[in-house]
């Protein structure tokens, strides 16, 4: 009985000691984030491994997500003679919910997993250790330029994923199925409105690129630095991103769109 | 270098487009109506009651969606509201004792107007006022009625 409680005292400890370090050293990342301005060359960089290799696989399930919300929202919709009400229907879903989460998730498999891989690999081969020999900070040098990469890429991203799903259900809806043109731009223009909707998708966006980035560069910083460690650090990225971004993403709805 | 340069010109078109996709998300899909469709002319109606119509609602001449809702706005001396409708210039050939009527898409859709052509030789210009117009149809008033007249009827029934 002694010992389960042991068990549980220590799984709770090593959690907290654990999100105490990955507070830290979010800190640490921030407080660097001023010198990158000096050498945009790494942000480049590693924006284009971040967020352009990112780029093919967020625009086709962009697309095939819109697609196949038109194909089914139609079906439904059709029913009560509302097809003209598949823009607003497809358009708010994508940008409100489904492109920054979807997103997110998209973001982390193909690009934070990358992250701690690398980072953690950097750490197993002792390169962060021979960079911290020669005067040079791993965290200013490496891991800055990873994050922040990560957070400007996730908006981007999102609005590429919403912008591609509408026009891929566009296709579908107008296209295939026969909705009138006008009517699906119209009554979308006039249930989504830019502050509520596309503003507040924005936000969700930049939040889970924190959240996300945060847990890749940490993970990778603090993985065991073994084979076997950068192969659980990188599972981990993955899993812990989407229990990070589907909580987010519930408490930041409740907060905006909450109250109405 | 010349690795840098192709990275650094796809980190832009990447920006770029992300921009872009935030910018049709803006412009297209929200209501900032920054794009006006180019060549048209206003016309104006009166309504006692536009029901649901909203701007941008569709105007429509047999089915056909010749113009959009520009705006609405309410007379107060006149008590009614004003709805001014932009037609393309494509459809100029309306006569002028042509009615607007406000209809819905099936029972629930959306509104829209609709303009009944009449048999006048002269065209309407830009600003005119369409003077013969039909208000929308009201569900909720519409049941109203239906009630009071079961009502009617049913107490009528009793009598006997």
């Amino acid at each position: 009985m002694l010992d389960w409680f042991q068990l549980l005292g220590q799984k709770g400890l090593r959690l907290f000691q654990r999100l105490g370090r990955a507070t830290l050293f979010l800190l640490q990342v921030v407080i660097c984030i001023p010198g990158l301005f000096r050498q945009p060359r790494l942000l480049v960089k590693e924006l284009y491994s971040v967020g352009v290799l990112s780029f093919a696989i967020i625009s086709i399930s962009g697309l095939t997500v819109g697609m196949v919300l038109g194909l089914q929202m139609y079906n439904t919709l059709v029913d009560f003679g509302t097809e003209d009400s598949l823009g607003p229907v497809v358009a708010l879903s994508l940008v409100r919910e489904l492109g920054p989460v979807l997103t997110a998730l998209l973001f982390s498999g193909r690009a934070g997993s990358a992250l701690t891989a690398e980072i953690g690999l950097m750490k197993a081969t002792d390169q962060l250790s021979v960079m911290e020999m020669m005067a040079v900070d791993p965290v200013r040098r490496v891991v800055t330029p990873r994050f922040v990469a990560g957070v400007i890429s996730m908006p981007l991203l999102a609005a590429i994923f919403s912008a591609v799903g509408i026009l891929g259900s566009y296709m579908v809806g107008v296209g295939m199925l026969g909705v009138d043109d006008g009517a699906f731009w119209s009554q979308m223009q006039d249930k989504v409105s830019l502050d509520a909707d596309v503003i507040n998708g924005v936000i969700k966006s930049i939040v889970f690129g924190i959240a996300a980035a945060w847990i890749a560069v940490f993970e990778g910083y603090d993985a065991v630095p073994t084979t076997e460690g950068v192969s659980r650090a990188t599972t981990r990225t993955v899993v812990h991103t989407a229990f990070a971004v589907l909580g987010l993403d519930f408490i930041l709805t409740a907060i905006m769109f909450g109250d109405y | 270098m010349q690795t840098s340069r192709t990275v650094e010109i796809l980190v832009g078109v990447f920006m770029a487009l992300g921009i872009a996709a935030f910018l049709m998300l803006a412009m297209k899909v929200s209501n900032i109506s920054a794009f006006t469709e180019s060549d048209v002319y206003e016309l104006k109606a009166r309504f006692d009651n536009i029901g649901g119509l909203k701007v941008r609602s569709p105007v429509r001449i047999g089915g056909v969606r010749i113009g959009r809702v520009a705006d609405i706005t309410y007379d107060d001396e006149l008590l009614e509201a004003v709805v001014t409708l932009n037609i393309t210039s494509d459809h100029n050939q309306i006569p002028s004792d042509s009615t607007a009527s406000i209809y819905t898409a099936g029972l629930l859709g959306e509104q829209y107007i609709s303009l009944e052509p009449g048999g006048a030789e002269e065209f309407y210009a830009n600003g005119d006022v369409i003077e013969e117009t039909q208000s929308a149809f009201v569900l909720e008033r519409m049941v109203g009625k239906f009630l009071i007249q079961e009502a009617d009827s049913g107490a009528e029934k009793n009598e006997k």
